[in-house]
């Protein structure tokens, strides 16, 4: 049995819920916890839940805001003070910053934006994609330990009767150290929707779309699902969406239950993004794109007719 | 100023992948490669600024095989000054090429003021080698920034997050900055600037030049393979207006009762 430690950041003073998935997949290991800063006890039963034996509460100053020295510089006094064999965390924004120079700090080894793994003799075993997702390999770790892990979002997937851990806290007192670089602010997305990386349902517009102006009959579809918005390089680099939405090889890579294509050929590169999305559906007025030979369903039509009809369709499905 | 841009060389965006037989990496051969095409922001930056600071230079580094040098020759067109490749294997992972870009800048004897590389390669995707670099060289470093102002030796950068929504980090040279798409446009090499380039100086050093040995790799990838293929799904024609409606009704109904995704 490996120890592992699992580091959650927190979104609104709740863990992601790709800490979670990771705790469900590691039934079997004695997994703990550790969180910057302070969580209520209903978070912490959440996360005993999923198997977490002891939850570590890392308390310091300098440390109300993210950082990439002062998170590192922390995580490293307590990890050091403890014996893991692995250290995971989600492959978020964060996650991606901080995981390299934490795990440098140990000389050690980092896999990163890993979709599976098993313990094959006591040792990780992770399945990744490279190329954006054009191939998958087999990913191991050598070197110093503890070895270090990102998970990507929603893909290994929530664990349905997961084993509960003990879920004792525990508060350590770390030191943040010499920050040099610092938060002074931060700007609001002029969004407020769940990410790309981590939307269960996304609806993407391609050059078809023709102008920003029109990205209104996918913002109103998306309204009705609960869906994230979502772009083709070809849409972005022509100006109708910032890259913020992109999805594919220069972009976001994207793995949602349901996948909504609309006016987008299906390039390589974007294909790379999005393939493993659960469901495909296609819009395109074009009978041969691409795209097609990737959807599950798909519509030959206007896009510009099939989209508002379709919303209004899912409204009276939905009860809307 | 010296400032030091890191690039790779990947296949073109079009590449069609095939694993190689023994799964240990994808065929080469007859790949086209091209600069990341993150890293041409990051090239882009430091020629901004050397616009308006004629005393800075910037050398690109470069760790990866010398089949062809596209990259770098690629960097010098668009006004980088000089170039340092250490010759590897395309498949070195991240803590292996942070630690021969390190010995690479020490090679130079030139004191690095900035840093910066592409915010992630789109081969292996790892988005690692920028900020291991930074711990390796004990600087701060921001990744997948999307704005930069430089006044003296105060850098004021926008890192994007999720959803779009930004922080702003102030910090002072050195330091390591990870670009991403939006921070700039990148020119394009001019003729003159591509005769340029062949003229200008590129030191070539091996792995052991730069204190890197196969011990020093952390990530170890075998069984490349291509994902599943899905089987085909149905397709529906509604390009008769007629139809629109019972084509759409009938494509979410199955969402409901056949993939139970609504």
């Amino acid at each position: 049995m490996a120890n592992v430690l699992v580091f959650t950041e927190l979104h609104d003073g709740h863990v992601k819920p790709v800490t979670l998935e990771i705790l469900g997949k590691l039934s079997g290991q004695n997994a703990d916890v550790a969180v910057i800063g302070d969580i209520d006890a209903s978070q912490v039963a959440e996360l005993a839940k999923y198997g977490a034996q002891s939850v570590h509460k890392l308390k310091g100053a300098n440390l109300e805001k993210y950082s990439p020295e002062g998170y590192s510089n922390s995580l490293a006094e307590f990890i050091k003070s403890k014996s893991y064999d692995y250290v995971f965390a989600g492959a978020t924004s964060m996650g991606k910053d901080l995981l390299p120079r934490l795990a440098t700090k140990f000389d050690a080894g980092l896999a990163s934006d890993v979709v599976n793994f098993i313990f094959e003799g006591g040792s990780f075993a992770g399945t990744r994609p490279l190329f954006a997702g054009k191939c998958l390999a087999k990913v191991e770790l050598a070197g110093p330990k503890p070895h270090f892990i990102s998970i990507r979002p929603n893909a290994l997937g929530m664990t349905a009767n997961p084993t509960a851990g003990a879920g004792a806290c525990a508060d350590t007192n770390v030191n943040a150290g010499n920050i040099r670089a610092t938060i002074k602010e931060i700007v609001k997305a002029a969004s407020t929707k769940v990410d790309l990386t981590e939307a269960n349902i996304i609806v993407t517009g391609g050059r078809a779309m023709k102008g920003a102006e029109n990205f209104k009959i996918l913002e109103q579809m998306a309204d009705v699902i609960g869906a994230t918005v979502g772009a083709s390089r070809a849409a972005v680099d022509s100006g109708f969406a910032p890259h913020a939405m992109q999805v594919g090889q220069t972009g976001k890579t994207v793995a949602p239950s349901l996948y909504i294509a609309c006016g987008v050929s299906g390039a390589i590169q974007h294909l790379a993004g999005m393939r493993t999305s659960k469901v495909i559906v296609a819009i395109n007025s074009d009978p041969d794109a691409p795209i097609f030979t990737k959807a599950d369903y798909g519509i030959v039509g206007d896009l510009f007719q099939i989209v508002p009809i379709m919303t209004e369709e899912l409204k009276k499905l939905l009860g809307k | 100023m010296n400032i030091f841009v890191c690039v790779k060389q990947v296949p073109d965006t079009e590449t069609k992948v095939t694993p190689t037989s023994d799964g240990s990496f994808i065929e080469t051969s007859s790949i086209k490669w091209i600069m990341n095409p993150y890293d041409e922001f990051a090239v882009e930056q430091a020629l901004l600024i050397k616009q308006s600071n004629s005393a800075a230079n910037v050398t690109v580094l470069r760790v990866g095989s010398v089949k062809d040098t596209e990259a770098l020759r690629t960097a010098m067109a668009m006004g980088a000054d000089d170039a340092a490749l250490v010759e590897a294997a395309d498949n070195l992972d991240s803590y292996s090429i942070a630690k021969a870009l390190k010995g690479a800048i020490e090679k130079t004897g030139k004191k690095p003021d900035l840093i910066l590389a592409g915010k992630q390669a789109i081969d292996d995707d790892a988005l690692q080698v920028p900020q291991v670099l930074a711990e390796m060289l004990g600087l701060p470093s921001v990744s997948v920034i999307v704005g930069f102002e430089l006044a003296g030796n105060n850098v004021k950068v926008k890192r994007e997050v999720e959803g779009g929504a930004l922080e702003v980090y102030e910090l002072s040279t050195p330091c390591v900055l990870a670009c991403n798409k939006g921070l700039n446009t990148p020119r394009y090499a001019s003729l003159p600037g591509i005769m340029k380039a062949k003229k200008k100086p590129m030191a070539q050093y091996s792995l052991g030049d730069v204190g890197v040995s196969e011990a020093d790799r952390r990530v170890k990838y075998s069984q490349f393979r291509l994902p599943p293929e899905k089987p085909p799904g149905k397709k529906f024609d509604a390009s008769d207006a007629a139809k629109q409606k019972e084509v759409v009704n009938q494509v979410v109904g199955l969402l409901r009762t056949e993939a139970k995704v609504i």
